[in-house]
């Protein structure tokens, strides 16, 4: 169950080879956190962070599905539940790829690809843990979205546009769910330094993926429905939004 | 199914309104229909009387929520043994008004009438007189209980260990459908109180060491915000019910009031968060400043013991994020615990609004009852100060090493492995309750989250 301050005492990872994802298991865990499940696609990496991870979870266990496979989302979903073996407090997606914009906007498999890994297949699963959830009568769900869906640019709207989309998703999923128990909340973080991110230059206010991981977990606490990491991007998205197209074109990076 | 009216889906969280969940809601007439939702129900049962538990007590996420409202019955009150039939959803405010004007009241009253029977002995409550009389399960004469393996009419003489695991069970031992009350007397609806001031918190423990005795009812108020070198001032209030001769003529009127609904009503609507670091140090002064030495004042029962009763939800204060209350009882030789969490509370900056202290007498058998010999407080904390999870873990530490334990109708976020370590008689109480639940139906999100045995 989750306590009052948000804490959960069982979690699915759906992208457990996610940094940030990681990062929210290891403060989880120093509160009551004592179960977690982590799904991804590459076995080898999983039971690198499953291994890390049981230093301080009970029990940590490991399922496999490939998000670019929208075909067997249900029974993915259906089967993390039942690993975990009881009530399941928290299920984050950190499922993403950021690919390369340069070269993947000009091939239609690409662009396909990456929103299917982006948005296709999270958004499926969201729905599919949302009923699960809505059946346990609590539960709630942490989306990992990016300031890059607020508002689109040149360099990276095919992974902008697909996060915009799951963030709106995600979102709606919320409201559709009010009253049930059950609650949806959508990380923005901004320029994150993770494997993810390596050899890009940081935009300006780069984290590391432990302060988004605090950030999502003091998001929690507060029942937060829209978590900004670092806090500022809430104001600096919010005027950026408002800027002339001509201006938002120029500015760099 | 019979005998059940209102059967819908809601999300139910406590009063401190954080942790909600959904289940489904019945409000049964009868044991039979209990015993019914008991036989095909599957993801857990639990009651529920006025939702006053602060917590996750009386919320059964993904099951079957109990409304005891339906047992409702006030049987008649038998003047020559000072004793009253209840069903399990009275309200003690209903109880009082019925009672009130004959010349008797309940044994035990928590801060708040809006409590249920059922609920009251559930949580084992206690009030402002535990320190001579106990908490209330000590007033109960029996009990009816519908458990999964049947209905049972239970005494501290007949089947006592399920009588005192019910006591303190937090419900997980059946719903209490009606208790017989043994009620005391009196002659008004008066207290005479006697208040005095404080500077120092040792000065306050020792005068309710030396002289608490002399009084039915005695609580401490401190400020746990302002203090000045470490020292934390503090209002101490004691009293007894007014004889008759001690009402003035202009009282006479009035000598048997009972009390009535909240006067006012917190909208739905309120702003954010009304109690804030500001605003609590403002209201303690106030409260500091009113309450001057006296002694034989008249107080209306209701203003006395229910001083929150008069504003209704007003638990919506602390705005939508809600609050958690934080009780602790600790051995009357460590005392030092006391001064040493109001430091710590002090020191870390976070607001504590109405911070309660009193002395508790002998505890019950009861094996989850909170209870126990020497002291107890009480705190309220909003959500929001990023450091209050630790500083509340911190405190467990300290209580639970000190041979004490926290209020589990308070409980909202205790860490489990210390469950048994504030509750060494756990095991006796999984015992009854494999007994009467051998298959595990009764759970509540409480009982899930502290991974309460059965």
């Amino acid at each position: 169950m989750n306590d009052a301050f948000g804490h959960p005492q069982s979690v699915i990872v759906l992208g457990g080879t996610s940094e940030i994802a990681r990062e929210v298991v290891t403060l989880l865990a120093a509160d009551r956190c004592r179960t977690v499940v982590l799904a991804g696609r590459d076995p080898v990496s999983l039971e690198v962070t499953a291994t890390e991870l049981r230093q301080s979870v009970a029990r940590v266990e490991v399922v496999l599905f490939d998000a670019a496979a929208t075909g067997d989302v249900d029974p993915t979903i259906t089967r993390c539940f039942e690993i975990a073996g009881e009530a399941v407090d928290l299920v984050m997606v950190a499922v993403g790829e950021l690919g390369a914009q340069e070269t993947d906007e000009a091939d239609p498999d690409r662009i396909a690809q990456m929103v299917t890994v982006n948005f296709t297949w999270p958004a499926a699963a969201l729905s599919a843990v949302g009923a699960h959830l809505t059946r346990q009568g609590h539960g709630r769900m942490v989306v990992l979205s990016s300031v890059a869906g607020h508002r689109v640019r040149r360099s990276n709207y095919l992974y902008g546009s697909a996060k915009a989309g799951l963030d709106s998703f995600a979102r709606g999923l919320g409201e559709s769910l009010r009253g049930t128990g059950v609650t949806v909340h959508v990380v923005r973080p901004g320029f994150v330094r993770t494997k993810m991110t390596a050899g890009r230059s940081p935009a300006p206010f780069a984290v590391g993926p432990e302060r988004v991981a605090s950030d999502i977990v003091r998001g929690l606490e507060h029942g937060q429905e829209v978590i900004w990491t670092p806090g500022i991007l809430k104001w600096v998205f919010s005027t950026l939004g408002c800027l002339p197209r001509a201006l938002w074109r120029r500015l760099p990076g | 199914m019979t005998g059940t009216v209102e059967a819908s889906h809601r999300q139910l969280s406590g009063w401190g309104r954080t942790a909600p969940t959904r289940a489904r809601v019945d409000r049964p007439v009868d044991a039979a229909s209990i015993d019914g939702a008991f036989r095909t129900q599957t993801g857990g049962v639990i009651a529920r009387g006025l939702g006053r538990s602060y917590g996750d007590a009386a919320q059964c996420s993904g099951g079957l929520t109990i409304e005891a409202s339906g047992f409702s019955d006030i049987g008649k009150l038998d003047d020559s043994s000072g004793t009253i039939d209840v069903g399990g959803g009275v309200s003690l405010h209903d109880l009082m008004r019925h009672i009130i004007p004959s010349g008797w009241f309940v044994a035990v009253t928590p801060g708040t009438r809006y409590v249920s029977i059922g609920g009251a002995i559930a949580a084992d409550v206690h009030g402002k007189n535990h320190h001579r009389d106990g908490s209330f399960a000590n007033h109960v004469v029996e009990l009816t209980l519908v458990t999964p393996t049947g209905t049972f009419t239970v005494s501290q003489d007949a089947d006592p260990e399920l009588f005192w695991a019910t006591a303190g069970g937090m419900g997980l031992t059946g719903v209490v459908i009606s208790a017989t009350l043994r009620l005391i007397p009196i002659e008004t609806s008066w207290i005479r109180v006697d208040s005095q001031r404080f500077a120092r918190l040792d000065d306050l423990m020792s005068t309710m060491e030396d002289s608490d005795h002399r009084y039915r009812y005695s609580v401490a108020w401190l400020d746990c915000l302002g203090h000045r070198d470490g020292n934390h001032r503090s209002v101490l209030t004691r009293g007894d019910h007014a004889p008759s001769g001690a009402i003035p003529d202009r009282l006479r009127s009035r000598s048997r009031e009972v009390p009535g609904d909240p006067r006012v009503r917190v909208p739905r609507s309120a702003p954010g968060r009304l109690v804030n670091r500001l605003s609590v140090r403002a209201l303690n002064e106030a409260w500091f400043r009113s309450s001057s030495r006296s002694v034989g004042s008249l107080h209306p029962l209701s203003g006395f013991f229910h001083p929150l009763d008069g504003v209704g939800d007003w638990n919506l204060l602390y705005g939508p994020a809600g609050f958690v209350q934080y009780q602790f009882a600790v051995p009357a030789t460590r005392g030092d615990v006391v001064a040493e969490a109001v430091g710590a509370i002090a020191s870390s900056g976070i607001p504590s609004f109405l911070a309660v202290l009193k002395r508790f007498g002998p505890g019950t058998p009861g094996p989850l009852s909170f209870s126990q010999e020497g002291w107890t407080l009480a705190l309220d904390f909003p959500l929001g100060p990023p450091g209050l999870p630790a500083l509340l873990d911190d405190l467990d530490e300290l209580v639970a090493h000190a041979g004490g334990r926290v209020y589990l109708a308070k409980d909202a976020r205790l860490r489990p492995e210390l469950l048994p370590v504030m509750y060494p008689r756990l095991p006796d109480f999984a015992a009854v309750r494999r007994r009467v639940d051998p298959v595990g139906v009764l759970a509540s999100d409480l009982s899930r989250r502290l991974g309460i045995p059965g």
